[in-house]
């Protein structure tokens, strides 16, 4: 079984990590998983950077710069991780945006993934219906979970194609923004997870933007099943390296 | 019948669609659901008609170029774009698209800018309309371009920097993008070219899409005839161009050239050659072509013209490249610096450096004593004095 969906059957709340590959050095990936699965983190997502990424506050945006910067691509980042397995068993995402999966090719991409161990992708500019007609079936076929955005402006009808769709888990943004933008959540947001909670959706959802440490991913979990951290890590990257990375882990709970 | 225009879900061919986050999903959609009908309301209609001819000044003349014609030893007609309004052709676009905004109920405006000509065209019609503006802009465009920010100011628009990426355009646009994706309700977000995720190109080109209507009225009454043999225009996204052969796209018997920016030529790693330096990829939500490392990250392109400085083309300008429906040449900044001035000396007109790319194709590409080229003379030269003052020594 994918390893995202046993996770997801544990009787727990997850605490998923987001960070950009090759940032701050481009060697830091695998020891940034390495101590991620043994500070407790749940799910890994590993962000391939992109020269553009538009869905990304500064926070990310800088990261992906620097990673470009330090050298890291698509091949490499592969390269990196083709051991990973023998070392970790936590879940591992890769997220990232469409073009550079398109250059490399897409069922070389997900072929690829399946040899190395990953269980999913979080591609957010790959529309739906595109998905679904075009590249469903090789993401299947190599036993990759692909993870779709949900959204505050996104229709209710919209929800239940995108649950019908999905398997794993729903990426719910939390507010209309870019990654970083926001702090903490008000009362739009607790009607939010309110409306989806009440939903009942068929996959769980995971909570992401704004949740930046124990206070929001406390927030955040109350009805969803998890929450995802991405900007405030890399901060904490930024300002203290690779080594003190279960110190940020234990201050979210 | 084969179509070169947008189908129903935004492709041309293989290009165009909707790549965009969630986030932007409504958005799109919104537009998406309306762009039409409202396009095709009566009073839309009338408003957007009375504003081109009283307030932009169209139509814009169709002129038989003389001089220039008997240089090159056929019949060059040239579309005055550069008489509307703002300078160029980018006020036909903001018009429509701050009606649009109008009736959507969005009370404020985004849009990007590269040269500032769209923005100071965006600033324009919403001074015109009393409606909030906000226009993003790299870094180091503004720092270029200082005559047209100080114009977007004056006209009332916030000019914010674009200080992530490469500090031009494509990051002007990122940032534009990121502030729709922020705020989802009540902004609308007015793009310059035939670029981004659908419905923009169609929408755009339709807006653009007067030029080549009245091309046809006007050819009728000079020429007794329709349809010129060719149609040129500059391509940097391709709106200018959109317009120009938008009523001919699927007629045959019209020739399509687009000209693009070659920079300091095709393969000296400084160009915006779009259709021989790019690959099929996403960018700013569209399929396109793209200039991109092998690795899928986007490249800066150079050119002398801020205007065609932009990495990618619109999705109708792939189709018409792949399919070979359009004829694909490339003028390096000197050939169009040169052709720009034989314009002045000419014609007594001082083109835009975007339209001299355009104007500088007769030097190699040879045409029939009797055959009708159209050159779409997408903007003037007033914009570019500094470049030609330091490329002249003037």
């Amino acid at each position: 079984m994918n390893r995202i969906k046993q996770k997801l059957q544990e009787d727990k709340k997850i605490l998923s990590i987001y960070f950009s590959a090759g940032y701050p050095n481009l060697d830091d990936t695998v020891k940034i998983i390495h101590d991620l699965e043994t500070s407790g983190v749940d799910l890994i997502e590993i962000g391939l950077p992109f020269s553009d990424p538009l869905a990304d506050g500064p926070t990310i945006q800088e990261s992906s710069t620097a990673a470009l910067k330090n050298g890291m691509n698509t091949a490499l980042l592969f390269e990196q991780l083709k051991d990973i397995r023998k070392t970790v068993s936590i879940p591992l995402i890769l997220m990232g945006y469409f073009n550079p999966v398109l250059q490399y090719g897409v069922e070389e991409f997900c072929a690829q993934c399946e040899e190395i161990g990953i269980d999913g992708l979080i591609l957010p500019d790959l529309p739906l219906d595109v998905y679904k007609e075009e590249y469903e079936d090789i993401f299947k076929k190599h036993g990759l979970i692909n993870v779709f955005l949900i959204t505050p402006q996104t229709s209710d009808e919209r929800i239940k194609a995108i649950d019908d769709a999905s398997e794993g888990f729903i990426y719910m943004v939390s507010s209309a923004s870019t990654t970083g933008a926001k702090q903490g959540f008000g009362s739009e947001q607790s009607e939010y997870f309110n409306r989806i909670a009440n939903m009942e959706l068929n996959n769980p959802q995971i909570v992401g933007f704004g949740i930046s440490n124990a206070e929001t991913f406390e927030q955040a979990t109350q009805k969803a099943k998890g929450a995802i951290i991405g900007s405030a890590f890399i901060k904490h990257l930024t300002a203290n390296g690779v080594n003190a990375i279960d110190d940020f882990v234990k201050q979210i709970r | 019948m084969k179509s070169y225009h947008a189908d129903e879900r935004g492709y041309y061919g293989e290009f165009g669609g909707a790549f965009i986050p969630e986030m932007l999903y409504p958005n799109c959609e919104e537009l998406r659901q309306n762009y039409l009908s409202i396009m095709e309301e009566p009073s839309f209609k009338e408003e957007f008609h009375q504003l081109l001819k009283d307030y932009v000044g169209r139509p814009t003349p169709l002129y038989f170029a003389k001089r220039l014609s008997e240089r090159y030893n056929t019949k060059i007609y040239l579309k005055r774009e550069d008489l509307c309004h703002t300078g160029a052709h980018k006020v036909n676009n903001t018009i429509g698209q701050i009606l649009m905004a109008k009736k959507l109920g969005k009370n404020r405006i985004i849009a990007e800018t590269g040269a500032g000509q769209h923005g100071v065209a965006t600033a324009t019609v919403c001074a015109l309309m009393g409606i909030q503006c906000v226009v993003y802009m790299g870094e180091i465009d503004i720092a270029r371009q200082a005559p047209n920010v100080a114009r977007m100011k004056m006209l009332g628009a916030e000019v914010r920097p674009a200080t992530s990426g490469s500090k031009t355009l494509k990051d002007a646009t990122n940032e534009a993008i990121r502030d729709w994706i922020n705020n989802p309700v009540d902004t609308h977000y007015i793009i310059g070219s035939v670029v981004g995720p659908h419905p923009y190109p169609d929408m755009v080109a339709r807006f653009q899409s007067v030029i080549s209507e009245e091309i046809k009225n006007q050819l009728q009454e000079k020429e007794g005839r329709e349809n010129p043999d060719y149609v040129v225009a500059c391509v940097g996204g391709g709106s200018n161009a959109a317009g120009a052969y938008y009523h001919y796209l699927d007629v045959p018997e019209v020739g399509i050239i687009a000209v693009e920016a070659a920079g300091k030529g095709i393969d000296s790693g400084e160009s915006a050659a779009t259709s021989a330096l790019g690959k099929v990829g996403i960018i700013h939500g569209s399929k396109t072509l793209l200039m991109q490392t092998q690795d899928g990250q986007i490249t800066e392109p150079y050119s002398i013209s801020a205007g065609l400085d932009y990495p990618g083309v619109g999705p109708m300008h792939a189709h018409l490249y792949a399919s070979g429906r359009g004829e694909f040449i490339s003028i390096t900044d000197d050939d169009a610096m040169k052709a720009g001035l034989e314009l002045c000396k000419l014609e007594g007109i001082i083109p835009a450096i975007e339209s001299s790319h355009a104007l500088a194709i007769f030097e190699d590409r040879k045409f029939g004593p009797d055959d009708v080229v159209v050159v779409n003379l997408s903007g003037r030269g007033d914009k570019d004095l500094q470049n030609y003052i330091d490329y002249f020594k003037l």
